[in-house]
Formats: C-alpha cells, sequence, structure tokens
C-alpha cells in the first residue's frame, strides 16, 4: 500500500513537472500571440460580412496599421464595377528587362522591405526559344543584353486557376471582373496554392512585414495592397484599389517601354482588345488549360 | 469482492481511468524511455514556438521550395498508418487467428502515426489559429473541390475509426464480456478500404498539380500505397520483436513472418514502380526531366538533394537483397537490418525526395534550394518522440488488457463504493 502511495505521488511530482515544462517551452509563441486580437480571431469570410461588419474591420486595420507600423492609412473595400473584365497584354518585343514594373509593384503594394519582394518576377530569356529552361531571373548586367528578351510574369488570373482550385478554406476566389483575390484574413498559411500555381505567382509572407512608416502607401484596399499579415498567402491583384476605380496599375505605369496593355476586355474599342485581335499573341503554359487573363504579344 | 457492473456510466470511467494508471505504471527503463520522448517533445514544442513567434521564415522554406521537411514526413507517416493495414488483411479478411492476436500492434500504429501527420500539417501551417476556417459550419470548407479537405476527412475518419476499434475491442476485454462482432467488424473492413484511401488522397493532393510536372504522375497513388506497404510492415516486425522482449508478452512469432513475406514482395514491386519511373523521366528527356535530374545528379551544379537520393536507392536495395537472400528463420538479425535499411530508405524516397524536387526547378525554372534548417529538425523530432509516445502507452494498455491483467473485477473502489 505504502509502494502504491509514493508511486502516486511520484506520478504526480513527473505530471506537475511535465506541465511545467511544458508551458516554459511553448512561451516563445506570445511574440506571436499578443499581436492577436480576439475581433481578428473571430472574423468571418468576406463574403459572409455585411457592409457594417466591413465597416467596423476597415478601422481596425487602419487603427492597427498605425499602431503597429505608424502610418495613417485609409483602407477601402472598392467592389467590381459591372459590365467590366480585366485583361492585361504584355509586349515582348518592347520590354527591356529594366525590372521597373517590379519595383513598383513593391512600393506601390507595400511589400516587406526586407526581402526586397515584388509579384513580378523579370525573366530574361534566350532568344530562339520559349522554353523557361532557357531563362533566369537572377540577371544582374546593363539590360537588355545581346541574344536576349525578357518576359515579365506576375498572376495570370486564370480563368480556370489552380489555386483556387486548391485552396481548402476558400480564402481566394475569383471576383466578377476576373481578378483573383485573397481574404488575408481568411487564409490559414498551408501555401497549397502557392504549390499549386504554375506561373510562381504567389508569395507568403514567412516574416512580419517591414515597411518604414514614411515608404507606407496610405492608399489601401482590403483584398489589394494593404500591409499583409505574418503567416499568409498574397499575390497580384491588377492593383484592384487603383483600376476599380478607373486607374491603371502601378506597374504599367512604371513601364518606360510602353510595353504594358491593361484594360476592359468587354469594350471593343479598348486598346487591349486591339493588340488581342491584331497581334501575334499567345499566353503561358497554355498547355495546362489555365485560361489565363495575362497575354504576352510580339510586334508585328 | 462487489459484483460486476454493467452500467456503462461507471465501467468506463473505470476502464480510462485504469487506463491511464497502466499507462504510467513500469519499471526504470520504461520511464527513461518515457522522460527521453517527453524531453524531445518539449524540445520540439519550443521549437515550433519559436516559429510561431518569429514567422515561418525561421524555417529553410522560401517561396520557391514552399514546403520541407515537415510535408515530407506528413506523407511518410500517412504512408506508415496506411501500412498497418497490413496486418489487417492477413487477420480479418484471411482470418488468420494468429495475426489477430496481435493486430493491435497495427491499429496502434495507424492511431500514433495520424496524429503525427496531424501534427506535421499544423506545424506547417502559417496560421494555426484559424484552423477552425476549415471546420464547417463555422468555416467554409471547399469540398470536394480540394483535395486538401478530402485529406482532413479521409484522415480523421481514419483515426475515429480506428480509435473506435481498439477501444471497443480492449473496453469489452476489460468488462470480460466477448465482443459483438457488428459493433467491430464492419469497421474492419471499412478500415482497410479507408487505409486505402487516405495515402491515395495524400498522392492525389500532389500529384493533381499540372505545374508540377514531377509530381503530375498516374504512379504516385500506386506508389505511396506500395511503399507504405513496406515501410509499415517494416516497422511493426521490428516492434513486435521489441514488444515481446520488454513486454513481458509471449505471442506467437507467425505473425511476424507473415509480414516479412509480405515485405519480400512489396519491397520488390517498390523497387520496380521507381525504375519505371525514373526509366520514363530520363529516356523521355526534355525539361520536364529537371527535377529527377536535380533530385539524382544535380542540376546546374546544385546538387543538396543527391546524397539523400542515393542513400534511399542504396538502403531499398540492400534491403531487398537481404529479405530476399535470407529464406531461412535463422539470422533474424539480417531481416532486421534490412527493416531498418527499407524504413529509412522510403522516408527519404517519399519524403525529401519527393516532396522538395517538386519545387526545383520552380515553376519559372529558377533554380533555388532548400536545406531543412535546425529548427525543423527540431520540431520534427519533436512529433516523432510525440508518436513513439502515443504508440508505447498503447501498447501497453493493450498487453495490460489482453493479458487480463487490467481487468474491470480488479478495478479499485471509488470513494463512494468503499
Amino acid at each position: 500500500m505504502e509502494e502504491t502511495t509514493r508511486r502516486g505521488a511520484f506520478k504526480l511530482m513527473g505530471a506537475t513537472l511535465g506541465a511545467a515544462a511544458f508551458a516554459r517551452a511553448l512561451a516563445p509563441i506570445t511574440e506571436w500571440t499578443d499581436d492577436l486580437s480576439m475581433d481578428e480571431l473571430l472574423q468571418r469570410h468576406y463574403k459572409e460580412l455585411t457592409r457594417s461588419d466591413m465597416t467596423a474591420i476597415l478601422g481596425r486595420l487602419e487603427a492597427q496599421t498605425l499602431a503597429e507600423y505608424g502610418a495613417v492609412v485609409s483602407i477601402g473595400d472598392p467592389r467590381p464595377i459591372p459590365d467590366v473584365q480585366f485583361g492585361y497584354a504584355l509586349n515582348l518585343s518592347a520590354c527591356i528587362g529594366c525590372r521597373r514594373c517590379a519595383e513598383a509593384c513593391h512600393k506601390e503594394n507595400n511589400h516587406d522591405r526586407a526581402t526586397g519582394n515584388s509579384w513580378i518576377r523579370v525573366l530574361e530569356i534566350d532568344k530562339g526559344t520559349v522554353d523557361l529552361a532557357f531563362s533566369t531571373a537572377a540577371y544582374e548586367h546593363n539590360v537588355p543584353a545581346n541574344g536576349k528578351y525578357y518576359m515579365p510574369v506576375q498572376c495570370h488570373q486564370c480563368d480556370n486557376a489552380p489555386c483556387v482550385k486548391v485552396c481548402p478554406v476558400e480564402a481566394t476566389w475569383k471576383e466578377t471582373d476576373g481578378i483573383v483575390v485573397v481574404d488575408y484574413n481568411w487564409c490559414i498559411g498551408c501555401r497549397y496554392c502557392e504549390a499549386a500555381c504554375p506561373y510562381h505567382a504567389r508569395r507568403f509572407n514567412w516574416t512580419k512585414p517591414e515597411v518604414p512608416a514614411a515608404e507606407v502607401n496610405p492608399d489601401q484596399a482590403y483584398l489589394g495592397n494593404r500591409i499583409r499579415p505574418q503567416g499568409v498567402i498574397d499575390k497580384c491583384h491588377f492593383c484592384l484599389h487603383r483600376t476599380r476605380k478607373g486607374k491603371l496599375p502601378a506597374c504599367l505605369e512604371a513601364c518606360p517601354t510602353g510595353s504594358r496593355v491593361f484594360g476592359n476586355l468587354l469594350d471593343p474599342t479598348s486598346e487591349i482588345r486591339w493588340v488581342l485581335e491584331n497581334k501575334r499573341v499567345y499566353v503561358l503554359k497554355e498547355d495546362l488549360g489555365t485560361q489565363p487573363r495575362f497575354f504576352y504579344f510580339f510586334n508585328a | 469482492m462487489r459484483a460486476p457492473s454493467f452500467s456503462h456510466v461507471q465501467s468506463y470511467p473505470a476502464f480510462l481511468w485504469r487506463s491511464v494508471g497502466v499507462a504510467t505504471d513500469g519499471g526504470w527503463p520504461f520511464y527513461a524511455w518515457m522522460t527521453a520522448l517527453t524531453a524531445v517533445f518539449l524540445v520540439g514544442v519550443n521549437a515550433w514556438a519559436h516559429q510561431m513567434g518569429g514567422g515561418m521564415g525561421t524555417t529553410g522554406m522560401s517561396d520557391h521550395v514552399s514546403w520541407g521537411l515537415y510535408i515530407a514526413n506528413f506523407a511518410f507517416t500517412v504512408g506508415l498508418a496506411a501500412g498497418a493495414v497490413m496486418m489487417v488483411i492477413p487477420a480479418y479478411v484471411y482470418k488468420d487467428s494468429r495475426m489477430q492476436d496481435v493486430v493491435i500492434i497495427g491499429e496502434i500504429l495507424a492511431i500514433a502515426a495520424i496524429v503525427m501527420a496531424l501534427a506535421f500539417v499544423n506545424v506547417d501551417i502559417g496560421r494555426p489559429d484559424r484552423i477552425w476556417h476549415m471546420m464547417p459550419p463555422f468555416g467554409r470548407f471547399n469540398w470536394p473541390v480540394s483535395m486538401l479537405t478530402w485529406d482532413v476527412v479521409v484522415l480523421s475518419g481514419y483515426l475515429l475509426i480506428n480509435l473506435h476499434i481498439t477501444g471497443y475491442l480492449l473496453y469489452k476485454r476489460f468488462l470480460g464480456q466477448p465482443p459483438s462482432k457488428r459493433w467491430y467488424l464492419p469497421f474492419v473492413f471499412l478500415s482497410i478500404v479507408w487505409a486505402v484511401s487516405i495515402h491515395t488522397v495524400t498522392a492525389f493532393l500532389f500529384s493533381g498539380l499540372g505545374g508540377r510536372p514531377f509530381w503530375n504522375t498516374a504512379l504516385l497513388a500506386p506508389r505511396f500505397l506500395v511503399s507504405a506497404f513496406v515501410s509499415g510492415p517494416a516497422f511493426i516486425i521490428l516492434a513486435m520483436q521489441i514488444i515481446r522482449r520488454l513486454g513481458g508478452v509471449k505471442f506467437s512469432m507467425d505473425p511476424m513472418w507473415t509480414l516479412v513475406r509480405i515485405l519480400r514482395v512489396t519491397v520488390l514491386i517498390n523497387l520496380f514502380l521507381v525504375l519505371s519511373e525514373v526509366f520514363t523521366e530520363f529516356y523521355t528527356g526534355g525539361s520536364h526531366t529537371a527535377s529527377a535530374q536535380y533530385l539524382y545528379f544535380g542540376l546546374h551544379g546544385q546538387d543538396a538533394l543527391v546524397p539523400w537520393i542515393w542513400t534511399a536507392v542504396v538502403f531499398n536495395l540492400t534491403g531487398a537483397v537481404l529479405l530476399l537472400a535470407n529464406q531461412s528463420q535463422r539470422r533474424l538479425w539480417l531481416i532486421d537490418l534490412a527493416c531498418v535499411l527499407v524504413f529509412v530508405g522510403i522516408w527519404i524516397e517519399k519524403g525529401m525526395g519527393l516532396v522538395v524536387p517538386g519545387f526545383i526547378p520552380s515553376t519559372l525554372h529558377e533554380i533555388v534550394e532548400y536545406v531543412p534548417n535546425e529548427l525543423e529538425w527540431r520540431v520534427v523530432a519533436g512529433i516523432w518522440a510525440l508518436g513513439m509516445m502515443i504508440f508505447t502507452l498503447g501498447i501497453k494498455i493493450a498487453i495490460a488488457v489482453l493479458t487480463d491483467r487490467m481487468h474491470l473485477d480488479e478495478a479499485p473502489l471509488t470513494p463512494e463504493e468503499a
């Protein structure tokens, strides 16, 4: 009997020690949990939010940006414009690979400064092939280089998007104007979409993004360029905070060669329609059946 | 003495309470083993807490290789769980009564392996606080389109089925009653189909992605299953010998030799499937071969996975030779060695050797390498320690019940009864 009580006391001591050690081991997590609020934790999916829910959320996010980044920003929730289907085309004969589009994207969309992240990746490809095996994104010389041509790649806003299909929680979907968006407050960070995307269009927030207050772009959108939380996916959204208000994407405005053509595919007088009807146009990896909204073309 | 009570309200808590008692009783080797596992588990918990605090950037993963050691171990442990079915089929389909006596080892392994698999997914996601987004009706479950939702369904289903079967059989034995067939046999047969489904779905998760040619092969699901039927039996063969030696319980070794015979076949089919894949990749050539080229020989001077995969090739080949060359039952140590080799070989082949090359080169043909860092290894070790703890405790309880050392009639009286 004494043996049993001793053993019981021994077990109890072990359990107490174990629990204490467990709590101690888990302690570093507070660095992350301290940033979490109950409102954020219980927030519902974008499509289930009422207008007043959204107003409250946008206010909370603005306050959070001020507190964490010291920047006064205005976060809106611009909706798709009826009878607009966005499309983008890029002239491979004109692009010189200067990467100003990638840089403009970096600033416009409040990307992490430490990593110099951008949603656009510019490939330098050997002339005479369209096989990306003969390309590199890591060129560091004057452009354009002899015997090379340049191909900026960003989200193709596919009509049959593999990323949307694979998302387990519907955190990413295609809007009625053709833009594939992410609810950064719903994404669980599994990165299945990043594995599924054939165009390397998605980026994960491996750390909490760093942006100095003075560099924060204050014109933000909930589904667009607001500063993303740690641990979620983001992607190019055709600058919906601009384009849904009649402006052009930042990457287009930054392009010095006029290689980029953006517009409404439903408007027969638009420049994008003229390009699609008159140029030699193709889409990247057409064989995968993703049906991109992003087209490449050559002069002549 | 009191009369045996048939009220489950009293006897089920007694069963659970006695299980806790049995699971925490043992000699010093048991306490040493459990203390060591707990220590490793806590190291893993601590590493994960650091990962959440600092962000996933504390791992070696990147936007180019966005899944790594965690998902590699996930794929492998799902296979380990499915591999347990190689005991269930002989036991119930072929009615091998000796296998029936020990089949619970496989079922407990399935439980431990599924818990590990679920843990590996959970440490891989950036926002575990939002896991409820997957749970209907509060969340938005993208079923049936997303294969990941299928995986959630089949993995949790498999866990529940195995918990039910083992729990029911042990509880009935604890009560001293014969189990009622209709309460477990349908579930046993369901578990066979379900075991195949968990690994098929896990393979589909990868093979359904058109943008990743290395994974986009119809051979992936068959390969996953066959390699599961290598790693599962290999683990159980070793575990059975250890249980027999340390568990103080004598059971027939025939089931173990049945597993060895199964292993002799599956190890060969696995090699054949790997060969088919390798032939198709390299004979065809072209850009789609780039990942296989990277894996086996390195690409443009980058070759981090080459030592891994050749270790797997050598281990799997040596294991196969040892298994086939030793048809007698005398040199058991050679069989054991073969089991260790093929277990590690499959862990590499289906883990790092499958997940990482899918990302290298990237979809834009960039070559960015991935090497798991120390933090990831600590988290992985922690989860394996957790799995081994669950397996050890499960086996301990099962032995106590099945040898009638833990029985309702011997249950200590509750204070009210005393």
